[in-house]
Parts: C-alpha cells; structure tokens; sequence
C-alpha cells in the first residue's frame, strides 16, 4: 500500500494541473507557472549529478540550449511533430551528457565545473554561426493554430511541463532511494574509496550525466514554442546555471525535495519580483538568498527542517 | 602452487621520471600474514595501489587466484576479493558507520537488500563499533577511524585484505585492539597484508615479512630472519 503513495501523489498532481486548465483562463498564470516548472526539472536534474554525485555543472545553459535548438532545427527542417522534438532534445542532450560523464575520467572538482562552462560558450558560438536554425538574430516560431485536448496552445505547454516535472522528481526519488543513489553518495564523498569499495564509479558518473543532461534537454524542448522566439543569448543565459545550481542549495541537495522546494520558492519570487519590482532584479535576489543560505543553513530549506525536528525529538 | 592467492610478477611503476617500484616479485598464499615494510617513501604503498588497482602498473603482472588481474579496473579487484584500509581514512562523510558499509555490502558482496543491515551490524560488532553504527563518519575519533575503514573492508567479503598502516598514531593498548581483530580475521581464512612502521606489531603478526628500499625488495623471510638480516638495518639506519 505503502508503495503506491508516490505514485498516486504524482497522478494527482498531473490531474490536478489538468483540471486548472479547465477553470483558469489567465494566459500569464500559465506563463509563469511553465517557467517555475521548468525550474523544477532544471534544479531536479543539476542535482543529479551536482548534488548526489557531487560533480558541480556550469553547463545547463548547454545542456538546456541544446534541447530548445534540437527542437527548433526538427521544426525547420522536418515539421516534426511536438512529441519527437520532446524526446529528441532529450535525446541530443542526453547524449551530450554521457560525453561529459567521460570528461570525469580526468577533470574532478572545480576543473569539471570549468570545462561545463567552457563547453556552454563553445556551443553558444557555434549555434551563432548557424544560420539554419537563425544564427545570432534568431528566429521566430509559430505555435500551431489548435492542439488537442487544451483551449490554448499556452494551457498545452504548461501540462507539458508539469508532467516533465513530475517525471524528473519520480527519477530523481528513484535514483536517491535505490542502490545506484548510494553509490552516488559514495562517490562524491570519497571516489577514490568508492572504487575501492566496488561502486563502479565512471559507469556511475555517467549514468548521472546522461540522466541529468537528457532532463535539461527535455526542459528546453519546448521553450522555442513558450517564448515563440529563439536566439542564442536568451536559450544560453547564464541565468540558467545560477538558478539551476542556487536552487537545490536553497532547498538542500542530498535529497529529491530540496530542488522542488528551492524551485518554487525562488522561482516563485522571481516571477513576483519581475512583475512587481523589476526584471533586472532576478538575479540579485538569487545572490542574496544563497549568501544567506550558505551562512545560515548550509544544507537547505531540508536540512535546516531535519535538523530542528531531530533537535524537537531530542 | 595450489593455494597462491596473489602474485605480483616483475612489477614496475614510474612517475614522471621518477621509478616508484622496480622489477617487484612476490608471493602471497592463502590464509597467510604478511608484513610489508621499508622506509618512507620506499613504495609500499605504491605497490598496494597497484594490487588494488587504485594506479596502473607500467611493466609486470599481477595474477589473483590464478587470473590475470593486471588491467582489471579497482572495483571488479574488489568483486574478485581484495579489500583494503587506507593510510588516511577515506569515509563516506555524509553517512553514518552503518550506511558505510553498506556500500560495499552492496556492490562488492551483492548482498541482498533484506540482509544488508544485519550483515553490517554483525561486522561493527567483531570491530566494537557496534555502539558507532548511527553516528556520522565525521564525528569518529582517529581509532573509531581506523576500526571503520577495516569493518569497510570487511564488509566487502575480500579473501585478502590490505591494511594499509591501520596503526599509524594509535596508542600501545589500541595497537593491540587493531592487532587481535586483524589477527581473528585472519583465523577465518583471510589472507593479510599488513604494511606498518610499528615493528612490535608487524613482528608479532608477520609469518613471512618482505623488505622494501627505494622502490625494489631488499629481504625476505620470516620475522627472525629480518631482524638479523643486514641489509634491513641499513635501509633504516644507514651505514
């Protein structure tokens, strides 16, 4: 019974996201609430490989980028369908992944986090001498007049990502409670013991990068239909990274909670800051919490509830 | 010979231009102990790097039980049966002793998922550690520290484990807390090394004790043939 608890937490809050699409007509409602779930499934999947592993990506711009153009080059080239431009971004950006799972044969600690970010400006500049899918101006996209099942295009995409949410925090709470989850943790706190202890470390580390990349694709997928616009500066912005990194940090990064909490706070607040205050004013707030988070409760939102609950029972 | 567990055949490694370990052969049999020792930096713990698999050899062979072990990556080494404690323990920090073990429980001796918490209890108990098991590795003193990376080892089901100096800063009396758990391992048929620079302990232990000097094997034989032997006594004290 116990084990079905998951499961229908997740159909109910697919079905319930469903069933606003019907009561809710306010365009920038779904607008915001797509952008904040798209932060659900960034954080959840930085922090596979960030957080349970240990290995600290740069590179969600890549990663992110690399999904949105997949999708836009399918679009352009062969109309393709909504569902395989999905799991083609996936799919490119997965297979981006497992090279970079390569890449920590060599490169451990802040040299990782480096050569992600290298590899963000590498692809930002080939993208921007591709013409096929805009080049550096950019392109515009056209949503499909009607879709089935939703009164608007915008409405569709928000399901969309709503369940790509669900579906990252089931793989992220499968990947953190099985056997692969412990040898994760073994490996980012010690990976040379953890190889010394049997845990197949590379095959490990690119289990998780494939996963974690693969989840980023998916998430820009859909994003040239969202803003109906794509050019490189947008799909590439480095806000990604600080938000997809900052996010777990806020929420607490050893378990699947702490990314959806720091996902819906922050995004959350900057979606109000943006309207309310100033766009420009996003990424102060993102500073600002994690400086405080990282004085006051270095292990999340999670950690600082655990540790005053076991505080409470002692 | 029939019951050889390891054997390290004409093994070299080098650093850079620097030669760590030259033309090193040696044997160990099943259910024996063995000491390894030499002065620091004579490359003891190059060579169980290399047995562990934690660095490549540049030249020789390692056999383990008859296969060929040489390339293998250090944890399919671990699934075959060689375990080992580190110098400086490695623990898993953000466990406590307990989810230690579980790692190797589960991927060196794939034990089943039911069996995994009694497995790890029985072992911190032939440790003494058993009073540990939901403490965090980081709150450990240095022998707790010790105990832990052994019971790790331990709990990787190995047929030969190494223990890497598991005394280095111990007091006597919890020099000899270590030496009755490695030595009541050893009387359930594990084969061990044992590399220290405490040499009442290594003497005590040994059966057969080999010699390291600069990267290459000076002596070999039983704790009294090293003691006498000459060569030893240069290697620590010079001419």
């Amino acid at each position: 019974m116990r084990r079905c608890v998951p499961a229908v937490l997740a159909l109910s809050i697919i079905g319930l996201g469903l069933l606003l699409t019907g009561l809710v007509e306010n365009r920038y409602f779904y607008f915001a609430t797509y952008v904040i779930l798209q932060y659900v499934v960034l954080a959840t999947a930085w922090n596979i490989l960030g957080g349970y592993t240990g290995y600290v990506n740069f590179g969600t711009p890549a990663f992110f980028a690399l999904g949105a153009y997949t999708a836009t080059f399918l679009m352009r080239a062969y109309q393709a369908p909504f569902l395989v431009q999905l799991l083609a971004g996936g799919l490119i950006s997965g297979l981006l992944g497992l090279g970079i799972g390569c890449l920590t044969l060599r490169l451990k600690g802040v040299f990782f986090s480096i050569a992600t970010l290298a590899l963000t400006v590498v692809l930002q500049t080939l993208i921007i001498n591709w013409e096929f899918v805009g080049g550096a101006k950019g392109m515009s996209i056209i949503r499909p007049a009607t879709v089935l099942f939703f009164s608007s295009y915008v409405k569709f995409l928000f399901a969309v990502m709503l369940c790509l949410a669900v579906a990252s925090v089931i793989i992220a709470w499968w990947l953190e409670h099985s056997w692969i989850g412990r040898g994760l943790a073994a490996i980012r706190d010690n990976e040379e013991a953890a190889e010394c202890m049997a845990v197949p470390t590379l095959r490990l580390k690119i289990l998780a990068t494939t996963v974690s990349g693969a989840l980023m694709g998916m998430a820009g997928a859909p994003f040239p239909l969202h803003v109906t616009l794509i050019e490189p500066t947008s799909a590439f912005n480095l806000d990604y990274a600080v938000n997809s990194l900052a996010m777990p940090m806020i929420g607490g990064t050893t378990t699947w909670l702490g990314p959806v909490v720091g996902a819906i706070l922050l995004g959350a607040a900057q979606q109000t800051a943006t309207v309310t205050i100033s766009s420009a004013l996003n990424l102060l707030i993102v500073g600002g919490v994690l400086v405080a988070f990282v004085i006051l409760a270095p292990e999340g939102l999670v950690g600082l509830v655990r540790r005053l609950v076991q505080r409470e029972r002692a | 010979m029939a019951d050889m567990l390891l054997e390290v055949q004409h093994v070299t490694k080098r650093f850079g231009g620097f030669q760590a370990l030259t033309d090193v052969s040696l044997q160990v049999h099943q259910g024996e102990r063995f000491g390894l020792i030499g002065p620091n930096g004579s490359g003891k713990t190059t060579l169980i790097n290399c047995i562990s698999g934690v660095l490549r050899t540049d030249g020789g062979r390692l056999l383990f039980q008859g296969t060929d072990i040489t390339t293998l990556p250090a944890h399919q080494r671990t699934r075959l049966g060689i375990a080992r404690s580190f110098q400086i323990p490695k623990p898993f920090t953000s466990m406590t002793v307990l989810e230690n073990l579980r790692v190797p429980l589960i991927y060196a001796a794939q034990t089943h998922d039911a069996d995994v918490t009694a497995e790890a209890m029985e072992i911190l108990q032939r440790m003494g550690l058993q009073a540990k098991a939901g403490t965090r590795a980081t709150r450990l003193s240095l022998i707790e520290l010790r105990k832990l990376e052994l019971a790790r080892a331990m709990a990787a089901r190995p047929q030969l484990l190494i223990s890497d100096e598991a005394m280095a800063g111990l007091s006597s009396s919890e020099v000899d807390e270590i030496l009755t758990i490695l030595t009541a391992l050893n009387e359930r048929g594990i084969s061990i090394i044992m590399i220290e620079h405490i040499m009442r302990a290594v003497m005590r232990f040994s059966q057969r004790i080999v010699v390291f000097d600069a990267g290459q094997i000076i002596a070999q034989g039983t704790p009294d043939e090293i003691v006498r032997n000459p060569a030893v006594e240069k290697a620590y004290l010079g001419e």
